[in-house]
């Protein structure tokens, strides 16, 4: 007999106790460490118990990232989610309902397989009976670890699973309130706090009277080493003190602040550790070289630009400290804030409440901070801190600048016979407890704290962050591929949607469409020459025919199209994309095509959903944005300075999913960013005939190249 | 005391006259749906209508707003009785986050309110001022559309 190989989630949960329960008024409890970030992920956690347990989703209440309460499931982030709760969640539900009918069969005395449940009630031979999960829960045990034997249902008996069932938590959002920004736990006071505008900047002193008086009431102010915060009755009084504080705050020491341009390798700098990585050989090394080729691509630093800010209460009492924050991950922001606290861990609760849309690691831990900071300060009063648009787009962690070179030997064919990448860049991971630091911004700022060390990068074993799709997944010779971290970036840099993957398909996929061009060939006929893989092949075809792609206008006239593939993370879902675009100084974006293997598809409106947003994401990134450092610090930190895709940039977007209902889900809310960034490139290059190798592919940018 | 017309109910404010209407909204009224965003008028998340425009909350201050009529989104419809620009939103599964949703609610209702056929050009002009960092923009779009024909059907 083999033994199934759990998802890590259930291997840390294994007792089924931990994830659902059975409750009054008919109701069902289902409990997930995952949360949710604007992904739709609650709404189809639920449908897959909803189908295994065979009770309409409607009589399931979820609930999701609280600290000794939901299963610990690490962070909420690398398209997992589905992979690996999803998968947790649909073995436990599978293994209870044949635990239940178990029980049914010796109560009713007969064999399970003449039982049935229908939305909860126990069918014997097709009829109700007086059995339902909530009557029989006594007789199951909850508690003996789930062994992922039961068989969850297959394709064809599906009720619930793809099948495109309405977001729970939008109607809530819609109509008003649905957010951590509008929770009003009493007693409640309003904090908003300060901050280090470089590393190491000493703050010096503030007038707690002066600033009281210039916001015209009553004002506390809280200092801690560089860390300062101001304390007031109402939000009103709290952002007037800010304002005042701000003004007053005099800033000085620290790393000496770049009075450089922001190109990526300026903002990165030189000091760094190499390590390389051999893939084997996809393809025999058949013929000789006939030239060598290579290029160098950049992408820029980005910013998260969430629409709300970041928020945290938190409340201290008798030594204990209750955190409501939209974190990723609660569990490590627990032991972070625990760390930088000086308590003991057991002495902190952390509770997620839904933000703004979180696209990866954003401020909302470094707020949890700031205001469990302040709570200790105010102890018995809910302490709110929400930071300014400027703070959200100048102190947190940013998606690190790339420099990506890649070189390769062709032969008579056009086929490459050597292959090298270097890829340089800032760390893509440094959440808290990554490294075993707290990683909150204010920790580092507090009286005898110690500067943060160089930070590593993302496991490879999570799938590698700024290498992740760094491996081509085309019949290659072999690969050697050389990371460079970047030991000290000019900026805070970490996990943003994609991490090194937008990058690097941009880069990799821009040079496949080189080399198609030199060979003269199609850029989809050379692709698919370099690739056995057959569901890469299946995204591929099925873009093209869904774009019309070989009937496509040729010659320039100032429109172009592109195409691009990848599989995200080379292990989750396969993407291939289609963009046109028109140019005239700038890039009009106007459609794109996408098609998508994620294996079984839970909830195929949601999933669509994700796709559209990663690809209109994807396209801002990477036609206009880049966070800009000056002598003074981020000289980026608002739209008016980082403009996002507005309404009248958007292109039209088309998605299919091609997937085999039978392949185990893949992760799909971050796949399509690196083949859209490469997908809007290779357009580009086909409407100038020219390569533009720099994000972002901004009018100044395409000028340059134009003009050589 | 600053008084106006909140969602067609006279309200009276006790804050200082330079107020925000988006504190005096999330702070004393109570009504949560208006929302922060970036409070220099660049991200549209606390649009509300004044006396029948889409203006940003963020930068007004209450002493603009004494006798006037302000709509937020509490009043453009209800989950029992939604507004058709809320229905359709909904029907479409127009949003990831939510977050934005506030403010693109308010300036289409104010867009269909004088052109209950909007082009999709004409759409995401009247959608210049609101940001949606998400991505939901398509299906905003499709949205407001099929919004605007629900509306011509009632007409
Ligand atoms: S919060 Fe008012 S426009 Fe952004
Ligand atoms: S749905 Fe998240 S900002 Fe628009």
């Amino acid at each position: 007999m083999t033994v199934p190989v759990l998802p890590q989630s259930l291997r840390d949960n294994p007792r089924p106790a931990q994830w659902i329960g059975f409750v009054p008024g008919k109701r069902v409890r289902l409990a997930t460490g995952k949360v949710e970030l604007g992904q739709g992920v609650l709404t189809a956690l639920a449908q897959i118990a909803a189908e295994e347990l065979a009770v309409d989703p409607a009589r399931i209440d979820v609930v999701s990232g609280e600290t000794g309460v939901t299963p610990e499931e690490g962070f909420t982030a690398g398209s997992q989610s589905i992979e690996a709760s999803g998968g947790a969640i649909r073995l436990v539900a599978a293994e209870l309902r044949a635990r239940f009918l178990a029980a049914a069969a010796l109560r009713l005395n007969c064999a399970p397989a003449a039982l049935d449940i229908d939305d909860g009630t126990v069918l014997q031979d097709g009829a109700a009976t007086a059995l339902d999960y909530w009557s029989l829960a006594g007789a199951v045990d909850f508690e003996a670890p789930a062994t992922g034997t039961v068989p969850p249902r297959a394709p064809g008996q599906f009720r619930y699973i793809g099948r495109p069932l309405p977001r729970r938590d939008l109607p809530g959002k819609l109509f008003g309130g649905g957010f951590i920004h509008d929770l009003r736990p009493e007693p409640l006071r309003h904090a908003r706090s300060l901050h280090r505008p470089w590393p190491g900047a000493a703050l010096g002193p503030l007038d707690e009277a002066a600033i009281a008086r210039a916001a015209g009431g009553a004002v506390r102010l809280i200092r801690l080493g560089d860390f300062a915060a101001v304390l007031a009755e109402t939000e009103a009084l709290a952002d007037r003190a800010l304002e005042a504080a701000e003004a007053r705050a005099r800033w000085s020491g620290g790393t000496p602040r770049p009075a450089v341009p922001s190109e990526p390798l300026a903002l990165l700098g030189a000091e760094h550790a190499e390590r390389v990585l051999e893939v084997p050989a996809g393809r025999a090394d058949a013929a000789a070289s006939v030239g060598r080729v290579g290029a160098r691509y950049l992408r820029a630093c980005l910013a998260h630009a969430s629409i709300g800010p970041s928020v945290a209460l938190a409340r201290w009492e008798d030594g204990r400290l209750e955190v409501l924050t939209h974190s990723q991950g609660v569990g490590m922001l627990r032991l972070a804030l625990a760390q930088a606290l000086g308590i003991a861990a057991e002495a902190v609760s952390v509770q997620h409440r839904p933000g703004a849309g979180c696209y990866g690691h954003n401020g909302a831990d470094d707020v949890a901070l700031d205001a469990a900071l302040v709570a200790r300060e105010a102890p018995g009063h809910w302490v709110r801190v929400q930071w300014t648009r400027a703070q959200e787009m100048s102190v947190v962690p940013f998606g690190s600048p790339m420099v990506v070179d890649l070189a390769a030997e062709v032969d008579a064919a056009g086929r490459p016979v050597s292959w090298e990448m270097t890829v340089t860049s800032g760390t893509h991971g440094q959440r808290p407890g990554h490294n075993g630091r707290t990683n909150l911004l204010a920790a580092e700022a507090l009286p005898g704290a110690t500067p943060t060390p160089p930070a590593p990068d993302v496991p490879d074993a999570a799938g590698f962050g700024g290498l992740r799709n760094a491996i081509a997944l085309y019949d290659l010779p072999a690969q050697r591929i050389t990371h460079h971290l970047v030991a000290r970036p000019r900026m805070r840099t970490s996990s943003m949607r994609g991490l090194g993957a937008h990058g690097n398909v941009f880069a990799l996929e821009g040079f496949i469409d080189e080399l198609a061009l030199r060979a003269g060939e199609d850029p989809l006929a050379y692709r698919l020459s370099l690739l056995s893989d057959p569901r890469g092949r299946r995204v591929l075809e099925t873009v093209a025919a869904m774009s019309g792609w070989a009937g496509r206008p040729r010659g320039g006239e100032g429109v172009g199209w592109g195409i691009a593939f990848s599989r995200y993370k080379n292990r989750a879902a396969y993407v291939a994309l289609v963009a046109e675009i028109a140019v005239e100084q700038a890039i009009a974006l106007r459609r794109v095509w996408c098609a998508v293997d994620a294996g079984l598809v839970i909830n195929p409106d949601g999933a669509a959903n994700q796709v559209e947003g990663g690809v209109i994401q994807a396209a801002s990134w990477t036609v206009g944005e880049e966070v800009r450092v000056g002598p003074e610090g981020v000289e980026t930190a608002g739209w008016e300075h980082y403009p996002i895709l507005r309404f009248a940039e958007v292109p039209e977007v088309a998605v299919r999913f091609v997937g085999d209902a039978t392949d185990p889900p893949l992760g799909l809310g971050e796949v399509a960013l690196g083949p859209t960034a490469a997908a809007i490139g290779n357009a580009l290059a086909d409407a100038l005939g020219v390569r533009v190798r720099e994000m972002p592919l901004s009018r100044e940018r395409i000028a340059a190249v134009l003009l050589g | 005391m600053i008084g106006f017309t909140l969602n067609t109910r006279p309200v009276t404010v006790d804050a200082a006259p330079e107020t925000s209407l988006l504190h005096a909204l999330r702070g004393p009224l109570g009504l949560l749906a208006t929302r922060f965003g970036c409070g220099a008028e660049a991200c549209g998340a606390c649009m509300v209508l004044l006396d029948g425009e889409p203006t940003n909350s963020c930068t007004l201050p209450l002493a603009r707003v004494a006798g006037r009529q302000v709509v937020t989104v509490e009043g453009l419809g209800t989950p029992e009785a939604p507004h058709p620009v809320q229905a359709a939103l909904l029907e479409l599964q127009a949003g990831q986050c939510g977050y934005c949703l506030s403010g693109i609610q308010i300036a289409a209702a104010a867009l269909l309110a004088r052109n209950p056929a909007p082009e999709r050009a004409e759409i995401a002009e009247a959608l210049a001022g609101n940001l949606c960092r998400c991505g939901a923009h398509n299906r905003i779009l499709h949205a407001i559309e099929a919004a605007g024909a629900a509306m011509r059907r009632a007409a």
